[in-house]
């Protein structure tokens, strides 16, 4: 390669274009890696100021913090039941829903395909929501948290698009073998649909997991809590009744900082081993139609 | 009539599956759309839904003179309309830029590592945030280093709104940009290499094959962030703000929380009834300008 060349628009583009990517990369890494750098920091270190790119005088006494705090086992526990269940539960209502709607002789498909679009445009908002899961008895059970979004136009539609993808003669075929619409659905549909549901699934698990807003409305019992709304007690209100226990058990090996730090990194672990799966699925999930419907 | 009597005897088990879905919306989205009707109440628990008396536009009236949802609303539009201008095109540039990149596994690394804050609440990046923004914090050490004073970037009421811009573009920009990689990825190459045969450097394929080509993606996102304009982003500001931004940061969903707090429900209502009509009539308007635009081409629906 000659030199001119080298210097030429071309090159030296490229050059900034990479280098450009690779400090917004690092801009979305440092933050993690500061929080992952403290939680294992002693107090000592994690109290000095500066950048902690990496981590000194290694300690996991924030660790020992949170695994002993029974609350906090406990709410990772209901988060881990709740995301399980919700997805389970979700991925088979949406699939129930979507079939009758991708067949062509369902009676009244259009207007009630056009019903569950319209939830999509037009909300009731929160507080009529909110008054519906107290008139409903669900304060303060975990079906509060589940029931509200088992069944989603978006979802829906989804798993109806890739439906429609499945040739017609299979339904025929099954159909003077004399099997049942349950049938069909269990037997050929949902074996065929792989990929969508996968991403109808990981995208319901991350959002069970992530969810804190209905738990904070809702679930008035600290049994009952679920990890996010304790973790936003903890690193968001600071609250003391959290970390000053932790202090105390833990005399000098501890700050407010590490405690926070290792509760966050609790929360994050799940979803980063995710990642792999999450990444390759999402993105299959946009090119299933997340864009245009 | 006949006829559909007639399917409906023959197609029965396919509306057995129909049935509790149509029940399921009714009771979890239609009855809240009824329960709007608060809006137009004097609701109070005891008395219930129905027992409680109608009192016309009162309660509008109330929430419109109060003053304070007015600036709710002006904050609302403030920080969403700052979000549009600074952060709608930074995924499609973002976009653009992986999309030179030659080396596949680079541009696969930083594609995936732009993408990962997407995955996590609000409550974990608040947190994470507070640490690193906070008076003490690394950032600002390291401009204390620099020589540069110490900024609150948490309590000022300016800066907070940077904040909340900036960490809302680094949240959403690699997802984001995920979405235009996935229409890119449908361009024919045969395009491309028309236009080396015709002599264009890769500027001038961008500008004439590749953005082009994402007109439709643009389009549609821009609706949808439109509809959304009086979303500001409940998650982020919840867990962000203090006492000492709440003038610049109060926002429509912070408002109605706040209604619930003390149990003015039909107060909360009508300002969620305002929300939803507002972010309807958007999405239904700019669809149909763009539609109109493209002659029938564009549009979400």
């Amino acid at each position: 390669m000659k030199p001119k060349k080298f210097f030429s628009s071309g090159y030296l583009f490229d050059a900034a274009n990479i280098l450009f990517l690779g400090l917004l990369a690092a801009t979305m890494i440092y933050p993690f890696l500061y929080i992952l750098n403290i939680s294992i920091s002693s107090a000592a270190e994690a109290s000095r100021g500066g950048l902690h790119l990496w981590p000194r005088n290694i300690s996991l006494a924030a660790y020992q913090v949170v695994f002993s705090d029974t609350l906090l086992v406990r709410a990772f526990i209901n988060s881990v039941v709740r995301t399980l269940i919700g997805t389970v539960v979700t991925v088979i209502c949406c699939a129930i829903a979507a079939y009758p709607l991708s067949r062509r002789e369902t009676p009244f498909r259009r207007s009630t395909t056009l019903f569950i679009l319209f939830t999509m445009v037009f909300s009731g908002g929160l507080v009529p929501s909110y008054l519906l899961i107290r008139s409903l008895g669900l304060m303060d059970t975990m079906a509060s948290l589940i029931l509200p979004t088992i069944l989603s136009a978006f979802n829906i539609v989804i798993i109806k698009n890739f439906f429609q993808s499945i040739p017609e003669s299979y339904v025929e075929a099954a159909r003077i073998d004399g099997a049942s619409e349950w049938r069909i659905l269990f037997q050929i549909f949902i074996p065929l649909s792989g990929p969508v549901l996968a991403t109808v699934g990981l995208w319901t698990a991350v959002m069970h997991w992530n969810s804190w807003f209905d738990a904070m409305l809702y679930i008035t019992s600290e049994n009952k809590q679920v990890l996010q709304t304790i973790l936003q007690r903890i690193v968001i209100d600071s609250s003391p009744a959290f970390l000053d226990a932790g202090m105390a058990a833990q005399e000098g090996a501890v700050t407010s900082q590490t405690i926070k730090a290792a509760t966050t990194l609790v929360t994050i672990l799940p979803i980063l081993l995710c990642y792999p799966f999450l990444q390759r699925f999402f993105t299959k999930g946009i090119m299933l139609g997340g864009v245009k419907e | 009539m006949k006829t559909t009597i007639l399917a409906m005897k023959r197609h029965f088990a396919l509306l057995v599956m129909l049935v509790p879905v149509v029940l399921y919306f009714l009771l979890f989205h239609y009855t809240p759309m009824a329960g709007l009707l608060l809006a137009f109440k004097d609701y109070t628990i005891r008395e219930g839904f129905f027992g409680s008396s109608w009192n016309g536009l009162e309660t509008f009236r109330r929430l419109f003179c109060a003053g304070d949802f007015v600036q709710v609303v002006r904050n609302t539009v403030t920080i969403s309309m700052l979000r549009l201008v600074f952060g709608f095109f930074s995924p499609l540039l973002l976009a653009l830029l992986l999309n030179e990149v030659r080396c596949t596994g680079y541009r696969t690394a930083v594609q995936s590592i732009a993408a990962l804050p997407n995955y996590f609440s609000w409550v974990i990046l608040g947190g994470i945030y507070l640490m690193l923004l906070a008076d003490q914090g690394p950032v600002n050490d390291m401009l204390a280093s620099c020589g540069l004073p110490r900024i609150g970037f948490l309590t000022e009421g300016n800066w907070f709104i940077a904040t909340l811009i900036s960490t809302g573009i680094w949240q959403s920009v690699g997802y984001g940009a995920i979405i235009y990689l996935a229409a890119l990825a449908g361009i024919s190459p045969d395009l491309y290499e028309a236009a080396d045969v015709d002599g264009a450097n890769r500027l001038q394929k961008v500008i004439h094959i590749t953005l082009p080509y994402l007109v439709p993606t643009v389009v549609t996102l821009f609706i949808l962030s439109l509809g959304s304009i009086l979303n500001a982003g409940f998650d982020q500001i919840y867990n962000l703000y203090n006492p000492s931004v709440y003038d610049v940061s109060d926002i429509i969903d912070t408002f109605v929380l706040r209604r619930i707090q003390i149990m003015e429900f039909s107060i909360g209502t009508a300002a969620g009834l305002f929300k939803s009509v507002v972010g309807m009539f958007l999405i239904v308007t700019v669809n149909s300008v763009a539609r109109r635009l493209s002659k029938g081409e564009q549009g979400v629906y």
